[in-house]
This record gives structure tokens, C-alpha cells and sequence, in this order.
């Protein structure tokens, strides 16, 4: 069956317009989970942060766990939609914006986390370098503050990365709409008319974005690996952390976005435009990640073992045999042993058996970010100052409040622009000079615009 | 001339007794966080007093060590604070400006000697101890990390109190609350820059190691200790 044009407007700007009951619920549940995690922020800002589980020695757990998992799981968007643009992957078109998304608002969530972490929460601004009264910059050779920079730099850059080829998809919902929604799209869409002129200038920015946002998203996890990396800690202090950070970060961001991509699939009925066909490419990315994950913790624990140095060898034992044992195996069946037959068989590599496999990464992912930090701090050097670690309901509760946030601002963007690119799905329609477009909406005008890679593409196997 | 304070740990001396511990509480005013903080490992001491037992039972050998800050010349902790909260003073003091500290605890985790204590809470201390806080040590609030400073209210008391009366601080002049209440006088403290001080003498000793020196952190705090290899020559 052929899509026409009418078509994929109809059906792609119909969230924006019209609005469910299971929608109305999900943020409901959603927003809970919010209130819930900032009523504990509350308290735990009023109490002090002794209400955290976290002690001495282990002074980072779930907080820095789950900044980790969310920068992480921003890996999936811009970098891959960047990879997919530069190399001219047309089945990339209804995926692009779903990834984009997600390395926004897990940015902003991981990027949030921090800031309620540290002991004195009003005094986070002190990261940023500003003349103040106290005379004083920032620490430039603390991981912290290449964090700051680093995170801040991805943010500004994905925002950025998804806000562009969002402005003709603003100009056609303007268009649609009437009253407010027009006045407040008007503004979103920089006067867009879709002339060749804008369409060249749209390409070219967004083309430069893509070049420099890859570089900057491997940049980020690997400075985030750094705050482990450059300390002495026996298994922190390694060179491995930053490629193994940045594996498992687009490892779990695959399988974030192929997550969030059933879900929409499901329930903004999209079936017509993400494809099995979708589902069994991000299928393979995910088991390369998958093989590439296995080999990087193989290369970290082999070497480790092999070295048998007393210190990292303590914690190697509390990974692999002790305390934390159950978590690690659970880990390496969730990451591995579970996934890879599922995505290295054409068969199970569907929509079902995509999903299953990327839910049972994220969670592996969750506990491998978990298993990088506790056990490592719990298991020093000196054997009287070891510890152990044990999570309190105010930390399971801002866990379960993160992904509540993620939801809500995910659910929340669905309202507000369409979840797969109208005009470059429309770009993907027919042979060059169409035939079949029959509406001019803006951000149509078909002439002057850069078509890139053989048209059409969007064919199941 | 500059000063480069260090502290030597005799552990041939050491009887195990906290006295130390208690002194720097007193000194510091540092609070006690009650049985049910401290079993979750939420403990406030610049120094402890760490047991360690060699051999089986019956004949056990049990070696205590104090531990302290190590006030290390390559400090892990201050090049990864964000704020400048822990930095190097000019006389090579690991400092912590309790006021510059946000409470990232990164310092802490990048300590190999987890010698840092953090303010879960706002401090508080049983009566009558609220009554004999030192006035010239800031009180700490919730949020914040703080360690030993080799006691440098006092180090800059001597030395103002030396400045005024135009001459050089004497060995021995004055010395940390540790030291000064160690009885078996298991712990000395005083300038690793003038030759003829005791501290100096000690840490030149063939005894002296410092703790978990392979990691190249260079700390000021020198332990003596027979080694096993003495042990054995000297039957």
C-alpha cells in the first residue's frame, strides 16, 4: 500500500490535535512519579542528605547511577540520527526524530541529577564559571566540571540537532491550527515558508550539526567515564572506561530508542510508518553493541584477573563471587545472554522480539552502572574502611521519579511536535518530481530542497 | 622559612588507646553521630584507630594504626573538587574551605585512604558537649565534607603568636591535639623542613614507610614500624 501525502499528515499531526484517554492516564501515572520524586528532593533537602542510603565509604550509589543510565540513554538519539544522516541511511527517516528526543530530555534528567545529589543543592550554580564576589573560578581540572561543560555543550548541541528539522513540521501544525496553537507555532517555525533558499540554508545547518554533534557525544560519556577514570579507586582508575562508557552508553540508548519506538508504534498507532523494517536494522546495531559491550567487560575483567592485583582483585571478587554477584550475573544474562540469541536470529529480530531484548538491556545497562560504582568504592584499599551500601525508599523513590520525568516530557513533546518527521517522511515518498503530492502545504515545496540517497527506500524486505 | 608540616605515627608505640581520637573530637568539634549513624558507616573522625589481626586463634596478633589524613603533596582529593573547596596551602597542607564545599563527596570516593568525614545531617551534640566547642574552629553544617587539618588553628596560632614576638617557631612549640595526647607518645608532629626537629629525625628512620606509598600520593604522615624482616633478625 502507497502512503500519500494527505496521509502522513493526517496521521502524523493527529496526536497533536487530538488527545486520548490512556494518553490522559500515562501522564497522570507519570506525573506522580514526579511530585513523588520532588516531595523527596523536599526532604531530603530539609533532613539533609543523610536520608540517602549512601555512607562512608560509599558516598556515590543510585544518585551517580542513575546519572550515568540517563546520560547514557541519551546516546541513542543524536549520535545515531547523526550517524544515520551523514551516511545517508534513508530508513533513518521516521526513527530520527523519536532519537533526537530522547537524548534531550535524558540530558536534561541526567544533567538534573547532579544538582540534587550534592550535599548543599542551592549551591550548584557554583559550577559555573561567573565573576562573583567570592573571587573565585571553577576547579578547571576537576572530571566534575568537564562534566558541567561536556553536558551542557551535548544539551545545547541535541537541542539544537532536534529543533531544525522540526521547523517545517512546526510550519505545516501552524498551518493546521487555529487561535493560540497558530500564534504560539508561528513563533516555533522562524517564519518558515518553505522556499529553496530556507530549504538549502534548513540542509546545510542541519548537515554541519550532524558533524559536530558525533564528536561531542563520544566526547561526553567519556568524560563522564572520567570521574571514575582519573581517581586512584582499584577497577575505576582504567583507559578502558572511556570506550567501554561510550559502548554501553549507545548500547543502552538502542535499546531505549527502540523502546520508545514500540511504544509510539502501539499506542500513536504508527504501524504504517515504523516498520518491522525499522525494528530489525536497530536490531542489529543493538547486537553489534551487544557483542562490543561483552567484549569491552571481557577486556576489563580478563586483565584484571590476569593482573591479580590484591586491591582490584577485592573488588573483582565482590563483582564476580560475593555481595554483589547476583546483580553482576543478573547483569551479564540481561545484557547478553538474553538479547543476543534474540537479535542474532532473523526471526525473533521483530518489533515483539526487538523490544524484549532492549528491555531487558535497559535494565542490565541500569545495573551495570550500579555494579561500576558501588563495588568499586564499597572495597577500597584499606580493609577497615570497607563498606557496603544499601538503598533507601527516599532513593528508590527519585529513581522511579527519573523515569517518571522521562516519561512525562517524552509524552508531554508528543503533544507538541510530531513524533516522526512529516516532511521527511513525505521526502521519502515517490520517485524525484512527485506525482503523488497533491496539498502544498509548507514545508513541502519540493523544489530546491537537497534530496539525499535513492528515493523510495522505505520498503520491507 | 617555610614550613612543611608532617607527623609521624609510631606504630611500635601505639597502644590502641583513642586518646587521639577523643582529642580531636574535643579539639575539632567534631560531632558524634550516635550508635544507629555509626552502624551504617556514617562515622566523624578525622583519625581512627584501625584494628587489624595476624594470625589465628591462639595466638592472634593484633596491630593498631591511626589513621589520619595523610596531607598528601599529590592529593587525589583536591584536584577533583569542582569548587576549590579542598586545595593545597602554601605550607603544603591539604586544605578544605568548608565554605567554598558543595558537597559533591568526589573528593571523599578518590581518597584511598577514605579518611574524610561528611555532614549527613546538621551536627548536633549531646549536652554537655555542646558546651565546650572550640571557638576557634568553624562549626560545620549539613552538606559539607570535612578531614584533619593537622590542627591549623594551632599552626597559625604559633605562628602569629612567633611573628609578633619577631622570632622563628621553636620544635616542639606546640603540636596537634593528637600528639599532644598520645601518652605513649606514639605520634609526633612537627616542620619536615627544619632538619633538627624531632619529626624530622623520625621520619628519616630506617623504620619508616608511609601508607599505601605505591600509589605515588607522597604523604606528609611517615609510620614507623618494625618489619617482619627485623622481627625475625633480632629473634
Amino acid at each position: 500500500m502507497q502512503i500519500t501525502a494527505e496521509q502522513i499528515e493526517k496521521d502524523l499531526l493527529r496526536p497533536i490535535f487530538k488527545t486520548g484517554r490512556k494518553y490522559l492516564v500515562a501522564v497522570g501515572l507519570a506525573t506522580s512519579l514526579v511530585l513523588a520524586g520532588m516531595a523527596a528532593f523536599g526532604y531530603q533537602v530539609y533532613t539533609g542528605i543523610g536520608v540517602w542510603g549512601i555512607n562512608s565509604p560509599v558516598f556515590w550509589a543510585f544518585d551517580i547511577t542513575n546519572f550515568v543510565f540517563w546520560i547514557g540513554i541519551s546516546h541513542a538519539g543524536t549520535l545515531i540520527s547523526a550517524i544515520l544522516r551523514l551516511t545517508n541511511a534513508t530508513w533513518r527517516r521516521p526513527v530520527t526524530r523519536c532519537a533526537e528526543a530522547i537524548t534531550v530530555f535524558s540530558l536534561l534528567i541526567g544533567g538534573l541529577i547532579p544538582l540534587c545529589h550534592i550535599g548543599r543543592p542551592w549551591l550548584g550554580y557554583w559550577m559555573i564559571p561567573y565573576p562573583s564576589q567570592r573571587g573565585i573560578w571553577p576547579n578547571f581540572r576537576s572530571p566534575l566540571e568537564w562534566d558541567f561543560f561536556a553536558i551542557a555543550t551535548y544539551l545545547i548541541g541535541s537541542t539544537t540537532f532536534l529543533y531544525l528539522p522540526a521547523i517545517p513540521d512546526f510550519a505545516a501544525v501552524r498551518d493546521a491550527a487555529k487561535g493560540l496553537r497558530k500564534r504560539i507555532y508561528s513563533i516555533l517555525s522562524l517564519g518558515w515558508q518553505g522556499t529553496p533558499r530556507q530549504w538549502q540554508r534548513l540542509e546545510i545547518a542541519m548537515h554541519i550539526m550532524a558533524i559536530a554533534i558525533v564528536p561531542v557525544a563520544v566526547s561526553v560519556h567519556t568524560i563522564v567515564s572520567w570521574d571514575f577514570a582519573m581517581t586512584l579507586i582499584p577497577m575505576w582508575h582504567t583507559t578502558i572506561f572511556g570506550p567501554y562508557f561510550v559502548v554501553g552508553a549507545i548500547f543502552s540508548g538502542v535499546a531505549a530508542l527502540i523502546l520508545a519506538m514500540a511504544l509510539l508504534r502501539r499506542f500513536l498507532h504508527l504501524e504504517e510508518y515504523l516498520k518491522p523494517l525499522h525494528f530489525n536494522n536497530l536490531g542489529k546495531l543493538l547486537l553489534t553493541m551487544s557483542l562490543l559491550w561483552f567484549y569491552c567487560i571481557f577486556a576489563e575483567f580478563l586483565t584484571t584477573w590476569y593482573g591479580n592485583t590484591p586491591s582490584e582483585m577485592a573488588v573483582f571478587w565482590e563483582n564476580v563471587r560475593h555481595n554483589f554477584a547476583p546483580l553482576f550475573w543478573t547483569m551479564v544474562v540481561c545484557n547478553f545472554v538474553i538479547p543476543v540469541p534474540i537479535l542474532a536470529m532473523k526471526k525473533l529480530r521483530t518489533v515483539t522480539g526487538t523490544a524484549i531484548a532492549s528491555c531487558t538491556i535497559v535494565i542490565g545497562m541500569w545495573i551495570e552502572r550500579f555494579l561500576i560504582i558501588v563495588p568499586a568504592l564499597d572495597h577500597k584499599f584499606l580493609p577497615y574502611s570497607w563498606g557496603t551500601y544499601r538503598p533507601t525508599l527516599v532513593e528508590d523513590i527519585l529513581m522511579a521519579s527519573t523515569f517518571g520525568f522521562m516519561t512525562l516530557l517524552y509524552l508531554s513533546f508528543t503533544k507538541f511536535v510530531p513524533m516522526i518527521s512529516v516532511w521527511e517522511m513525505k521526502v521519502g515518498l515517490q520517485p524525484r518530481g512527485g506525482g503523488i503530492l497533491t496539498t502544498e502545504a509548507p514545508g513541502e515545496k519540493r523544489h530546491g530542497l537537497v534530496l539525499e540517497g535513492p528515493l523510495p527506500t522505505d520498503v520491507e524486505e | 622559612m617555610s614550613h612543611k608540616w608532617g607527623l609521624v605515627v609510631d606504630l611500635d608505640r601505639c597502644t590502641g588507646c583513642e586518646a587521639c581520637v577523643v582529642a580531636c573530637h574535643a579539639e575539632n568539634n567534631i560531632p558524634t553521630v550516635g550508635k544507629d549513624q555509626a552502624a551504617i558507616g556514617r562515622t566523624m573522625q578525622w583519625i581512627r584507630v584501625e584494628r587489624t589481626w595476624e594470625g589465628d586463634f591462639p595466638n592472634p596478633k593484633v596491630r593498631f594504626q591511626p589513621v589520619l589524613c595523610q596531607q598528601c603533596d599529590a592529593a587525589p582529593c583536591e584536584a577533583v573538587c569542582p569548587t576549590y573547596a579542598s586545595y593545597h596551602t602554601e605550607e603544603g597542607l591539604n586544605g578544605q574551605a568548608y565554605n567554598r564545599c558543595i558537597g559533591t563527596r568526589f573528593c571523599a570516593n578518590a581518597c584511598p585512604y577514605t579518611v574524610r568525614s561528611f555532614n549527613f545531617y546538621n551536627p548536633q551534640w549531646q549536652k554537655p558537649l555542646n558546651l565546650q566547642l572550640n571557638p576557634d574552629v568553624s562549626v560545620r553544617s549539613v552538606g559539607i565534607m570535612e578531614k584533619c587539618t593537622f590542627c591549623v588553628q594551632r599552626i597559625k596560632s604559633a605562628e602569629i603568636q612567633a611573628e609578633a614576638e619577631k622570632r622563628d617557631l621553636k620544635d616542639g612549640e606546640f603540636t596537634t591535639a593528637c600528639a599532644q595526647s598520645c601518652a605513649s607518645k606514639a605520634l609526633v608532629f612537627g616542620d619536615l623542613n627544619d632538619p633538627h626537629s624531632e619529626v624530622s629525625r623520625l621520619a628519616s628512620s630506617s623504620r619508616a614507610t608511609k601508607l599505601l606509598g605505591e600509589l605515588g600520593t607522597k604523604p606528609n604522615v611517615t609510620y614507623l614500624e618494625r618489619g617482619a624482616w627485623q622481627d625475625a633478625n633480632n629473634g
